[in-house]
């Protein structure tokens, strides 16, 4: 059975991870609401796309 | 290599895949518009502007070619009467995906595959309805034109901050009604 032969330092273990985490969405301003949205697609907070209205949000009022 | 892998599996067997692209279609012929991923949109799209473009000329060798991928009398009779004619001039395009961000749930990047020229039907039905409280005032008092309700309605969304300056000139009883409305987005927007 093959096994470690050495241990493995925190320090390894940390600098492998450092690469780890969760890169921050790019986001866009909607020109219709001014909400940030993300870009190339629908305005979740007004269902505006490229100057029309694409989808029905209810929570409009 | 990759020489003959141009089209997603989906995880699915080609049985599987093409009973699930034939109900789309169906679906796609009757509403004008599906809501489905992105993925399934971009497979989907080639397969209807095939249809269409085969709509284009009607005889009953074609009726028979689409109906080998719509096995849906009513849509294959949709697909030859009305699509066919309005997209008569147009030189293929005649769907439009939308993006729509990622599904809840599992991530998925979802989209809207719709006809182009698709008008958004509830506009006029959720106008009236979300718009009841606040508007009918207004309708009252202005008693606006229906294009003037249309730009009214554009604007919804961005009333927080069109409605203080447009409305506040006009009415102070307006102004009442949509505070309410207002109010509660900005406990939204400082969560």
């Amino acid at each position: 059975m093959p096994n470690p032969k050495r241990r493995h330092s925190k320090a390894r273990t940390r600098s492998r991870r450092a690469h780890d985490f969760l890169k921050s969405k790019s986001l866009s301003t909607c020109p219709q609401c001014h909400e940030a949205k993300e870009p190339h697609r629908v305005c979740p907070k007004c269902g505006y796309y490229k100057g029309r209205e694409v989808i029905a949000v209810k929570d409009v009022l | 290599m990759r020489h003959g892998m141009a089209n997603r599996k989906l995880g699915r067997t080609s049985s599987h895949r093409m009973a699930m692209f034939r109900n789309q279609l169906a679906s796609l012929i009757g509403n004008e518009r599906i809501v489905t991923t992105l993925p399934k949109a971009k497979e989907l799209r080639p397969l209807i502007e095939k249809l269409i473009t085969l709509s284009k000329n009607d005889s009953v060798h074609a009726r028979r070619n689409a109906a080998k991928m719509v096995q849906d009398d009513a849509m294959v009779a949709k697909l030859f009467g009305t699509l066919g004619p309005r997209f008569a001039e147009r030189p293929g395009g005649y769907t439009r995906i939308i993006k729509l961000g990622a599904r809840r749930g599992d991530a998925a990047e979802m989209a809207i595959l719709e006809f182009v020229g698709y008008e958004l039907a509830t506009e006029a039905k959720t106008a009236p309805a979300a718009a009841a409280p606040t508007r009918g005032k207004k309708k009252e008092a202005a008693t606006e034109t229906e294009a003037g309700e249309e730009a009214a309605e554009e604007k919804k969304p961005a009333k927080k901050k069109a409605a203080p300056k447009k409305e506040a000139a006009e009415k102070p009883a307006k102004k009442k009604a949509k505070e309410a409305a207002p109010k509660k987005k900005s406990t939204k927007k400082s969560k």
